[in-house]
């Protein structure tokens, strides 16, 4: 039985339809990441657990009860706003001893509880503090502590590094995932970000156009994406229509290569930019080197073929041998691609 | 450089500036220099300098009356317009757009029609032969009619609902600020509505609710036609004592000297308040 599970989950706001079919089973512990495009859905998700919108339809059972007409201050979750919502007219540990003291708490206990959690997200030093003095990540922590002194169930968390900058947002990133191992939190957090997502999750759910697109474990969904909307969404990927027919695949008229299984009909055929690489002798497609584009620890190469323009990256090892206009031929292996029945 | 500076700023300012100089400091300034002339019955104005006038308001028990039930008003006036104007302004910004531009005119209204109307529609709700006191008394819940004109209950009444929509602006201005995701935390680590209002949402709008009573208090404390129409002569405040010895007793001195010590009170108490509320909440002050 799962700790948390969302069961035919449906949000219709009159005609417009925000999630139109959300069904999840989250394990204790597990760290969830909605993923999506804006308008997918997935913050209209997180609001019906959170319990600050009601669903059209479905459950949502915690721990064996059905806290679907529960009101929000009686679910007892922990939740760290996008904007992180501190209230502005209290201190940092004022902020953090609001929950503890709307349960009651003595206030002894509610003092040592506050202490530690600050520690925990070492902001020791700034509890006296108000919002406004401090920065961004800080008040992002504090957000994370007043969410997690409660000792919740469940932490939801709103594009919790949305307001941070990239630098600042990795390094938070990796402090959030150890602190939520740390605690053995569940964990259910909403993202746009795909980068965020696999660094942070156990399981990744993407959502598009108020679906569930597909669900995994990070690497898993990376190499067998299920189609063009999860393989574009999450990393890059070379995308074409094609035609499977007597075991083998066509794009236009090329034949290419695939590992033998696919089922017949109109597929997309996707392979992933890193597994493509130049070929000395026979190349499965040719093209011209439209650009090159340094990026870093990468390489990536856009290259004009008669089935589109294709991305190829390599891993900076010096500056390359192929230059812009060249000539080139492209190959890689059957085991790397993806073949999805298009329209499924 | 400093000679090449731009004076477009203070040739845009300056019509405003002397209007404010000609329609408002002057006639201050001549007011207190009124107030320091000697009275002299039956020929008014007299000559040299005196502060008889102030001494006499520092003295007299009749001004002292006066002047206490004046700022009683005023702060009882300020609260109670707290206390509607705050859920008031609240509720407004928690409706749909559109029952919100309908209850914004209905707030609002009020404010198009002359105060001098409205409070003799509020004496002819409040009268012994008032709507008030006839529908009690058909209703046999009263046999006598309830003394409402005339009372100090009378006036408070309606000055909270002529100064009402002052206190609704300014906080309407406030919550426009809120970030109304700190109402969802609250609620969800366990606050209930009344807690969430009291604790989270009325803290924020300190600003709103300073500027409102600010602005109640003062036009409290200087209200004539409705003191002068609901509370008559029996009930007088400063400024229908005022109108009575500029045109009643001819004692224009003394007048103006009532209306020098009505304005500095009105400010002392104002920037009081002010320096008192941004320093005990000075987080919500940016």
């Amino acid at each position: 039985m799962a700790f948390l599970e969302l069961d035919g989950l449906v949000k219709r706001y009159g005609d417009f339809t925000a999630v139109a079919e959300c069904s999840l089973s989250v394990a204790q512990g597990e760290f969830v990441c909605l993923l999506g495009p804006s308008g997918c859905g997935k913050t209209t998700t997180l609001q019906m657990v959170a319990g600050f919108t009601a669903p059209t339809q479905g459950r949502i059972v915690l721990d064996g009860r059905d806290i679907t007409a529960v009101k929000p201050n009686q679910r007892g979750l922990g939740i760290v706003f996008q904007s992180y919502a501190l209230f502005p007219h209290m201190t940092v540990a004022n902020n953090v001893a609001f929950g503890l003291e709307m349960k009651g708490v003595p206030a002894d206990k509610r003092r040592r509880q506050v202490a530690e959690t600050l520690e925990l997200v070492h902001l020791a030093p700034f509890a006296a503090r108000y919002p406004k003095e401090l920065s961004g990540g800080q008040r992002q922590r504090v957000a994370l502590a007043r969410a997690l002194v409660i000792q919740p169930p469940v932490l939801l968390l709103d594009e919790p590094m949305g307001a941070l900058d990239a630098k600042l947002r990795e390094d938070m990133q990796i402090e959030l995932r150890a602190l939520q191992r740390r605690v053995g939190i569940t964990t259910i957090m909403v993202t746009h970000d795909q980068g965020e997502a696999m660094t942070l999750a156990d399981r990744v759910v993407l959502m598009n156009k108020g679906r569930i697109e597909q669900l995994g474990r990070p690497f898993e969904m990376y190499e067998q994406p299920n189609g063009r909307f999860s393989s574009t969404f999450l990393g890059k990927a070379n995308v074409f229509e094609g035609v499977c027919e007597g075991g083998g695949v066509r794009v236009g008229e090329l034949p290419l290569p695939c590992e033998v299984g696919a089922a017949a009909g109109s597929i997309d055929y996707i392979v992933r930019p890193e597994k493509l690489a130049f070929a000395n002798g026979s190349a499965l497609v040719r093209g011209r080197v439209e650009a090159r584009v340094f990026l870093g620890n990468h390489w990536l190469f856009q290259v004009a073929t008669p089935l589109g323009t294709m991305q190829l990256t390599e891993a900076n090892a010096g500056l390359p041998a192929v230059a812009e206009g060249d000539e080139v031929g492209l190959t890689w292996r059957a085991e790397h691609v993806r073949v999805v029945p298009r329209g499924a | 450089m400093n000679d090449e500076r731009n004076l477009l700023p203070y040739w845009l300012s300056a019509p405003g500036t002397l209007a404010m100089l000609a329609f408002v400091a002057l006639p201050l300034v001549l007011t207190l220099g009124l107030s320091l002339y000697p009275f002299v019955p039956g020929t008014g104005v007299g000559e040299g300098l005196t502060a008889t006038h102030y001494l006499d308001i520092a003295r007299d028990e009749y001004f002292h009356t006066i002047f206490a039930r004046t700022f009683g008003m005023a702060l009882l006036v300020t609260a109670i317009c707290v206390l509607i104007g705050v859920p008031e302004a609240y509720v407004l910004s928690r409706l749909s757009p559109r029952w919100r531009a309908a209850s914004m005119v209905v707030v609002l209204g009020p404010l198009l029609i002359s105060v001098v109307v409205r409070t003799l529609g509020w004496a002819l709700l409040l009268g012994n032969e008032g709507v008030i006191n006839k529908a009690l008394l058909a209703l046999g819940l009263i046999s006598e009619p309830i003394k409402m004109m005339f009372t100090f209950t009378g006036v408070v009444v309606a000055l909270v609902h002529v100064l009402v929509p002052f206190m609704v602006l300014a906080v309407w201005a406030s919550l426009q600020k809120l970030d109304a995701a700190t109402e969802q935390a609250a609620a969800s680590l366990g606050a209930g509505p009344p807690t969430v209002l009291a604790r989270i949402v009325f803290p924020q709008v300190i600003p709103g609710v300073l500027s409102g009573g600010l602005i109640v208090f003062a036009l409290a404390a200087s209200a004539f036609a409705t003191p002068a129409i609901i509370g008559g002569r029996r009930l007088k405040v400063v400024p229908t004592t005022i109108y009575d010895e500029f045109l009643g007793n001819l004692n224009w001195p003394l007048g103006a000297a009532l209306a020098a010590v009505l304005l500095v009170i009105v400010l002392a108490v104002s920037l009081g308040a002010n320096r008192f509320v941004e320093r005990r909440w000075k987080q919500v002050f940016q």
